[in-house]
């Protein structure tokens, strides 16, 4: 068993260059309890063959001891990671699960479905290019799922996939797939979701998974994973084409703590780079570029990627700029396409999502983390609630946890805020607890 | 065929039109380097567990190119367990004097000689580290602390945040875990509590050894395939060596083998394998119906929840 080179496998040898050009896709999955999500996410790792063979015993004989027939598999196991999740078969955070095709590596963000579902489903949903939202065909569209398409469209999530399960168990009717599905479009175009990809599947046989069931020769539309193979990435659609965003880490001045590996000491000893990550945009050498806070102007004169020096660089490219003035720009500042620069605010409605179990009141003083700056707020007004299925706005003096609704935030300093519509990182903020450190909220910035 | 699954097919022939993103690699590169920004930025006196194993070896690549031209900015910290391979001891001592950082290490022979730890039965000493690795925390008043742990790599491991909270006395809380939204780490802490922060959560072992290869990084020479006197237990080969000796009827042979991991010498066994080069590992690891842990790694075989427990208790 030990001999690697030997092991019998399935899976096809690549090459290490096509292992170079995969692109990377982060999905998270949702779904109520007993639609069968861990099956659905079991299911897609054993068929994408991510599931090794040490795994798969392991979960073969904690399967036996729990009275599954021989060769089923309790697929929960694979998921549930910690011990109170096996001993009590229910899922209590979100885990996270790898695994690559040819094209792609993908990061699936695996939530629970129940208790706590908000709380968990923007956690595993926030930074996702698509959310599987699971249905169980004999139920349909069911008020749960409406809550999981209302949090998946106030996040913005670029795709949504609804996976219709236990098609078998409707005898793999095509009239009931239909009405689920005109359903979900009814469903989709009032929250305003874009374009929601709806499939027949059994999670548990296999259908429509990874590989194209014989048994709905009436669907003609793609597998499971040929979707998540081909749906643009939510950079790819919108990050390159938005005006350069850099939030500004930390400012690189090494002077005598050069790397001893730097051939050439002397061109480095008046060094000052600009380190962060791209939050959207393109930059090159040679552009004019403003910076917030203070607007001054300057032109970038190098860009180094992850330490090697570039023409150009891209959206969620970790970079350094250096730039032609000594302009003063520290942690928390913004360098922005020249004349593009966001407005500082002091003030901001916001959509709250509340995950601390102590619910927000107006009045409390709370830290908020925007970009590279953290900043002390006031929560000046709750304006109202969200009812999850309708999506109407209630009148509320405080948000619970698992809430969601509109907040009149103030800052005690200028931040550059965008709307979350236009910039996922620029209107997107945590709500921290000034004394304990506690993650109170996340909020996504009004237009 | 529906409206909406037209729409897609639609949307599928657009594809080609879209511009080549990021690879994968280049984008796990791009948030290991922004979480180790975000660390060295947000926190006091950072510190990254460092034991000249692979995953340790690419996360301080990844901090040497994070703050090029400067040097690393904060030290390394290695808890020995005293049941080292020399070559891997050796790698590290070239590793940190090349980067010109500091190492600390914390021995867990220290604590066996003065009484404070037992040797196990077992004679594994991977439990052991806990200790000492927390002393040295508190010692060096660490408020942060790298590692180089991967989700992959286990269940429990699956659960933790990138920046993850422990308590005053090191604790994992699996069941009250900080949201982690976006990309806005939450660091906040109060005296006494630090953070664990791990870089490369995202990466698989191929990922791994795809990295190390395209960057062309330097590891110890056990990862690559090498004649060893090797015998068999519980499945796996181990090298003869001062701290692992066969017991009767286990017959010592002459193998060439190589590691998938290379922690202590009394836990980690070796596989049979003819790849020398980072590019034939690359494809072996990808062929492999095994996990690394589950093949060579026989402290996670204690109980279905090792690895929980024993970060629970404060292991990284």
């Amino acid at each position: 068993m030990s001999n690697l080179a030997a092991d019998v496998s399935s899976r096809s040898a690549r090459s290490t260059a096509s292992e170079r050009a995969r692109t990377l896709f982060r999905f998270a999955t949702a779904g109520s309890v007993d639609d069968g999500k861990s099956t659905l996410v079991g299911r897609l790792l054993h068929d994408a063959k991510a599931i090794l063979a040490d795994q798969l015993e392991q979960v073969a004989a904690t399967s036996r001891q729990r009275g599954f027939a021989h060769g089923e598999f309790d697929f929960a196991l694979l998921t549930d990671g910690l011990r109170a999740e096996r001993e009590q078969g229910i899922t209590i955070d979100v885990a996270y699960r790898y695994f690559a095709t040819d094209r792609r590596s993908f990061i699936l963000a695996d939530c629970p479905g129940h208790v706590q579902y908000t709380r968990n489903m923007v956690t595993g949903s926030a930074t996702a290019d698509a959310v599987i939202v699971l249905v169980d065909a004999r139920k349909g569209i069911i008020e749960q799922t409406r809550r999981h398409l209302a949090v998946v469209s106030l996040l913005r999530v670029a795709h949504v996939v609804i996976a219709v399960n236990k098609i078998d168990l409707v005898g793999f009717d095509e009239n009931r797939f239909v009405e689920i599905e005109l359903e979900a479009a009814r469903v989709a175009e009032q929250l305003g979701l874009p374009g929601i990809h709806v499939l027949p599947v059994s999670a548990l046989e296999g259908d429509n998974i990874v590989d194209r069931s014989e048994r709905t020769p009436w669907y003609q539309g793609p597998t499971l994973i040929d979707l998540l193979e081909s749906l643009p990435t939510a950079v790819e659609i919108e990050d390159t084409a938005a005006p350069f965003r850099l939030p500004v880490q930390l400012v690189l001045r090494p002077q005598g703590g050069l790397s001893p590996e730097i051939a050439d000491p002397e061109r480095y000893r008046d060094f000052r780079g600009f380190a962060g990550r791209i939050a959207a945009g393109t930059v090159s050498v040679g552009d004019s570029v403003d910076v917030f806070p203070g607007g001054h102007s300057t032109t970038v004169t190098g860009i180094h990627i992850a330490g090697q020096e570039a023409d150009a660089a891209t959206a969620a490219q970790s970079v350094t700029l250096t730039l032609a003035d000594q302009i003063d720009a520290a942690r928390g500042a913004v360098i922005a396409a020249s004349g593009t620069i966001p407005a500082g605010r002091r003030e901001a409605v916001v959509e709250l999502f509340q995950l601390d179990p102590r619910a927000t009141t107006a009045g409390s003083k709370v830290l908020v983390k925007h970009g590279t700056a953290t900043v002390q707020a006031l929560i000046a007004e709750v304006i109202d609630r969200r009812d999850l299925e309708t999506l109407a706005h209630h009148d509320a003096e405080s948000l619970a946890v698992n809430e969601i609704g509109r907040v009149r935030l103030r800052f005690a300093a200028d931040l550059p805020l965008e709307p979350y519509a236009q910039s996922r990182e620029g209107g997107s903020l945590v709500l921290i607890h000034p004394a304990d450190g506690a993650t109170l909220a996340a909020a996504t910035v009004e237009d | 065929m529906s409206t909406i699954t037209r729409s897609l097919s639609e949307e599928r022939s657009d594809e080609t039109k879209r511009p080549q993103g990021l690879s994968a690699l280049d984008q796990l590169e791009a948030e290991g380097i922004h979480i180790i920004r975000e660390v060295v930025a947000e926190f006091e006196r950072p510190v990254l567990l460092f034991s000249g194993g692979k995953d340790s070896v690419v996360v301080l690549h990844l901090a040497a190119k994070a703050f090029a031209p400067g040097k690393v900015p904060f030290p390394v910290l290695h808890v020995d367990t005293g049941h080292n391979f020399p070559e891997v001891i050796a790698f590290r001592d070239e590793t940190v004097a090349r980067l010109g950082i500091d190492l600390e290490v914390a021995r867990v022979q220290d604590y066996i000689d003065d009484g404070r730890l037992a040797e196990r039965p077992d004679g594994t000493r991977n439990p052991l580290q806990t200790q000492p690795l927390l002393d040295a925390i508190a010692a060096g008043k660490h408020d942060a602390v790298f590692g180089g742990a991967r989700r992959d790599e286990d269940k429990a491991r699956a659960k933790e945040r990138i920046i993850s909270l422990r308590d005053e006395f090191g604790q994992w809380d699996p069941r009250n875990q900080r949201p982690e939204l976006w990309s806005l780490y939450n660091g906040r802490h109060l005296p006494g509590q630090h953070v664990r922060a791990f870089p490369i959560s995202n990466w698989t072992e191929a990922d791994i050894w795809n990295y190390i290869d395209r960057e062309n990084i330097a590891l110890p020479p056990l990862y690559y395939a090498h004649q060893r006197e090797v015998f068999r237990r519980d499945g796996m080969w181990w090298a003869v060596g001062e701290f692992s000796q066969p017991r009767a009827g286990e017959e010592v042979v002459r193998r060439t083998v190589r590691y998938r991991t290379v922690g202590d010498m009394s836990c980690t066994g070796a596989v049979e394998s003819d790849a020398a080069d980072t590019a034939s590992v690359a494809a072996e690891v990808q062929r492999s119906t095994l996990t690394e842990r589950g093949a060579t790694r026989a402290d996670d075989r204690i109980s279905e929840a090792a690895m929980e427990d024993r970060k629970k208790d404060g292991y990284f």
